[in-house]
């Protein structure tokens, strides 16, 4: 292993800095949930990263359930975007202020 | 220290993912998007859980990323283009990031991980799909009902009611 802990533990939290970023700044709700995947992701590189330095399978294993149910997130928020833009003819979260009904 | 091949993935994992979220066009963010999705992949291939790497290529650059393009594709020509943002925002927004950034660098590389290296062989993927059938097939099935529910949610959700009144 040439690499260390630490390398892939910076590259997450790089990787946490921009999800928030893009979560706080973009007022666009594809773009925020390209921010949210963004996280996910570092959350579970994090996982993995350490399942590999302190040998044990229960790191992959964790990580692997993670990507299952951030693809059925992605999916029911999706889906809520397509029913927010037909209803308010935008995808911009400034103007899904009132979600009622 | 970190080699080139782990530099080359980290650039395109971070560079992509800022343009992921600084892309003019939804499109092409989407695309970048893949970018980052495929990064971590390849830092799972480094981290020796092709396993993982394989799912991670099949759920997110495979399906999620195709899901996001059909979405943005529904979606009006001027919204994908249309930029929207307040600049004091974008200063904050740039603040809480480095804030994040820093402050988390500087706990970890304070902390004893800095230390940690491993020469132990790496767990073999099939004890992965041994720990999944013996110790978590209650979780699995619970997985498989979640992801099952949540489809059908999505699709009630985007259904549309209004053609079905037209055609009646």
């Amino acid at each position: 292993m040439s690499n260390e802990l630490i390398e892939f533990v910076l590259v997450s939290i790089a990787l946490l800095g921009i999800g928030i970023y893009g979560l706080s700044v973009k007022r666009n709700a594809i773009r925020m949930l390209f921010a949210v995947e963004i996280i996910v992701n570092a959350a579970n590189l994090n996982l993995v990263a350490f399942a590999r330095f302190m040998p044990h399978s229960g790191g992959q294993t964790l990580a692997l359930f993670s990507i299952a149910i951030a693809a059925a997130e992605v999916a029911v928020g999706l889906a809520l975007i397509i029913v927010a833009y037909r209803m308010y003819k935008n995808i911009d979260i400034a103007d899904f202020r009132s979600l009622k009904g | 220290m970190a080699d080139a091949l782990f530099l080359a993935i980290s650039v395109l994992t971070i560079g992509s993912a800022i343009a992921a979220l600084e892309m003019r066009s939804l499109v092409y963010g989407s695309i970048a998007l893949m970018g980052t999705l495929g990064g971590v992949a390849g830092f799972y291939v480094m981290l020796d859980s092709p396993f993982v790497a394989m799912f991670q290529l099949a759920v997110y650059v495979g399906s999620i990323a195709v899901l996001i393009l059909f979405t943005v594709m529904l979606v009006k020509r001027e919204l994908i283009f249309k930029k929207i943002e307040d600049p004091k925002r974008k200063f904050a927004g740039i603040g809480l990031m480095l804030i994040v950034i820093l402050a988390l660098g500087a706990i970890i590389m304070d902390s004893g991980i800095k230390t940690i290296s491993t020469d132990s062989d790496p767990v073999d993927f099939r004890e992965i799909g041994g720990d999944f059938l013996v110790y978590y097939w209650p979780a699995l099935i619970l997985m498989a009902l979640i992801l099952a529910g949540s489809v059908m949610g999505a699709l009630v959700l985007a259904r549309r009611e209004d053609t079905i009144e037209n055609e009646q």
